[in-house]
């Protein structure tokens, strides 16, 4: 097993004839993972990746005629939140969104339609994820990874290249890697993805890495305390050195009024049990230490 | 994106929300006339208010009130060109005084946690919301909208009873509505009335009235939607930001000045931030936040070194790249190209991994930059390369 992308995945992409979105698709056919449909209305009928993915006008075409259970879009910000919303009306279990630079309101509006779908949102302004050795979806690099048994959960996007870097090469591989987001407004939190976790039979221990802005990780350090016990927890908080009321590349990334520190959300991991790395290099061994076996 | 005091106000108003009148003055001859007209309305004072984007106007002396033209006059001379916090004050607003009977906040934001907009109030207006928050956290009322239908009927009224504003209950549920109303259609992420009053006002015959005003209004509006709101973007004040703010948003870079003296060039917002911490861990102090972002060419990379070297603090640069659809061999190019038009000499340590990372370090080697594989060492090496460079200087 492994959480969210596996070999059961049968994905469409929303905007795969857009620049982006036919890179990334090669890249991820490439990995392994199973693209049944492409989606782009007008383009219905056509064919894309070399004639290898049908390409139809709706989501719900995709669903119906090449049994797409799971969504990733690379759709400009102003058409993403319809492309969210056509794929949980369309029933798709999974919806990882790409796009940077949607409106937070837009945001308030589309989340509570996809949980009332009881579907999973994972973004916007993410990678994605990749479940290493059966399939990645979405834009993180796939020679980073390395097949293993530790879950990693991250809001960032380079950073989390780092640390998967710096895991696999001292032998530490992944179960699933899930990049949430770098919006204040998302789909699944720190804790959802903790909970898919805790339920994984093949995740042994979890790398969380997290930054200024909001109070997720604050969430993520009870979830922890309350429903982790035993499994091993490693995190990383970026943005010690950052001033308040700057907000840091991340939309999500700011402190207001000396709420959402780095410093806070290190007491409250840490009073969980959780290790804090002071540097994305020390995550390997703060996970060798708590008994993860290199494999 | 912070708006100034008076597009605030023109944004309240627009949504129908009562606001008192006011005037923008860019002279001290322009204050005074302003007072003329509102002194001769009834009004017994007027308020000059410096319009700029920082906070603590007050306490710095930028809001005073003047009971005659030449009065106004005289404080308009005082607050035109001051500085507040480094900020030059290049405009005041002018407004008839209010007689003020009670004084509220009322304020919506977005709340993360709970993902709605959540409409704050509390009956100690005048007072920071983050202030009564810490030192009595029931005193602030908190109602969340609904995502789709905004904020109902029955939830301004629960807002205006608990704030004890029964005896307005028409006005203060107009106001709370009003207030989400005009988040939603401007996308702000912050709209904020400090005071809400009730004002008394008499006529000419001696009738006395009471009713609620917004006297000051603060907007900042959601970066992420600018692009649908070109009215907005046309509030932006250029005079207030930074020219490496301005140059940094034209070549589409999030950059952000410190006080540091090692300049940061990383891809990905949170690796920028890693990078900063790590420089500090090092001993060193970051110069700046810099996100060449996805992708970036060699032409940004130039940019970016550009606005790191617009920092004379800076003595050394660090450059970070984790290439996963940058390619390292992209940036490396560019780097080169960077040192050529480069002005002065600064020592620069360069790390880059991933995607085309062997073709990089290829080109780096050749053209004898100084490499570093891993983060840690990359930041000790900038940092004793910063420490050379002071020494030197």
């Amino acid at each position: 097993m492994s959480i969210l992308v596996g070999r059961e995945t049968r994905l469409v992409v929303q905007g795969i004839t857009g620049r982006e979105g036919e890179f990334h698709s090669r890249q991820m056919q490439a990995y392994g993972t199973r693209i049944v449909a492409g989606q782009r209305p007008g383009k219905g009928g056509q064919r894309a990746l070399d004639g290898s993915v049908p390409i139809f006008d709706t989501v719900a075409q995709a669903v119906a005629e090449a049994g797409a259970n799971t969504s990733v879009i690379y759709v400009p910000a102003s058409g993403a939140p319809d492309a969210i919303l056509e794929a949980v009306d369309a029933g798709i279990g999974a919806i990882f969104c790409i796009t940077e630079g949607i409106p937070a309101l837009d945001m308030l509006k589309v989340v509570p339609v996809v949980e009332a779908a009881g579907a999973k949102l994972i973004g916007p302004n993410c990678p994605g994820a990749t479940s290493p050795g059966r399939a990645k979806v979405g834009i993180i690099p796939a020679s980073i990874h390395r097949e293993g048994r530790v879950g990693l959960v991250s809001r960032s996007g380079t950073l989390t290249y780092e640390v998967v870097q710096a895991m696999s090469d001292a032998g530490i591989g992944q179960s699933t890697c899930v990049g949430i987001g770098g919006d204040p407004i998302h789909g699944l939190t720190f804790s959802d993805v903790l909970a898919l976790f805790r339920d994984d039979p093949e995740t042994d221990a979890i790398v969380l890495i997290g930054e200024i802005g909001g109070s997720e990780e604050e969430q993520a350090a009870a979830f922890a305390a309350e429903q982790l016990q035993g499994m091993p927890m490693v995190a990383f908080i970026a943005g010690r050195t950052a001033p308040e009321g700057k907000r840091m590349g991340h939309a999500g990334a700011i402190v207001s009024g000396g709420m959402g520190t780095a410093a806070g959300k290190v007491v409250a991991l840490e009073a969980a049990g959780v290790r804090i790395a002071a540097s994305p290099t020390e995550i390997p061994r703060l996970l060798l230490s708590a008994g993860v076996r290199p494999q | 994106m912070k708006l100034q005091e008076f597009h605030a106000r023109q944004l309240l108003r627009a949504s129908g929300l009562p606001v008192p009148a006011w005037s923008v003055a860019t002279t001290p001859h322009e204050v005074g006339e302003a007072a003329v007209g509102y002194l001769a309305g009834g009004a017994e004072r007027v308020v000059v208010k410096a319009q700029v984007l920082v906070g603590g106007r007050g306490k710095a002396g930028g809001v005073k009130l003047a009971a005659n033209p030449e009065e106004a006059a005289a404080i308009g001379r005082a607050i035109l060109g001051m500085e507040i916090r480094g900020i030059r004050v290049r405009r005041v607003l002018v407004a008839p005084a209010a007689d003020i009977v009670h004084e509220y906040y009322l304020g919506a934001v977005i709340d993360r946690a709970a993902r709605r907009i959540l409409l704050m109030g509390s009956a100690a207006g005048g007072v920071e919301i983050e202030e009564v928050a810490r030192t009595d956290p029931a005193a602030v009322v908190r109602v969340h909208a609904h995502p789709h239908l905004g904020l109902l009927g029955y939830q301004a009224r629960q807002m205006a009873f608990a704030l004890g504003l029964g005896a307005h209950l028409a006005e203060a549920v107009a106001i709370a509505r009003g207030l989400v109303a005009t988040m939603v259609a401007n996308d702000a992420d912050l709209v904020e009335v400090n005071p809400l009053a009730i004002v008394r006002e008499r006529a000419s015959d001696g009738t006395e009235t009471l009713s609620l005003q917004c006297l000051d209004a603060k907007v900042t509006i959601d970066d992420s939607a600018l692009p649908r709101h070109p009215e907005l973007e046309a509030m932006r004040d250029l005079d207030e930001e930074d020219p490496a703010d301005v140059e940094a948003r034209a070549a589409d870079l999030s950059f952000i000045k410190l006080e540091g003296t090692i300049g940061c060039m990383v891809n990905g917002a949170g690796l920028a931030m890693t990078t900063m911490d790590l420089v500090k861990r090092a001993g060193g102090a970051p110069a700046n936040f810099l996100d060449i972002g996805g992708g970036a060419r060699s032409d940004k990379v130039a940019t970016a070194m550009r606005l790191i070297l617009s920092d004379a603090n800076v003595r050394a640069i660090l450059v970070n790249i984790f290439g996963g659809i940058t390619r390292g061999d992209e940036v490396a190019r560019g780097l080169i190209e960077a040192r050529a038009q480069q002005e002065r000499d600064v020592p620069m340590v360069v790390r880059i991994v991933g995607t085309n990372a062997a073709e990089a370090a290829t080109i780096l080697e050749a053209a004898a930059f100084e490499t570093a594989t891993s983060l840690d060492d990359a930041a000790a090496r900038a940092v004793a390369a910063a420490e050379r460079a002071g020494a030197a200087a």
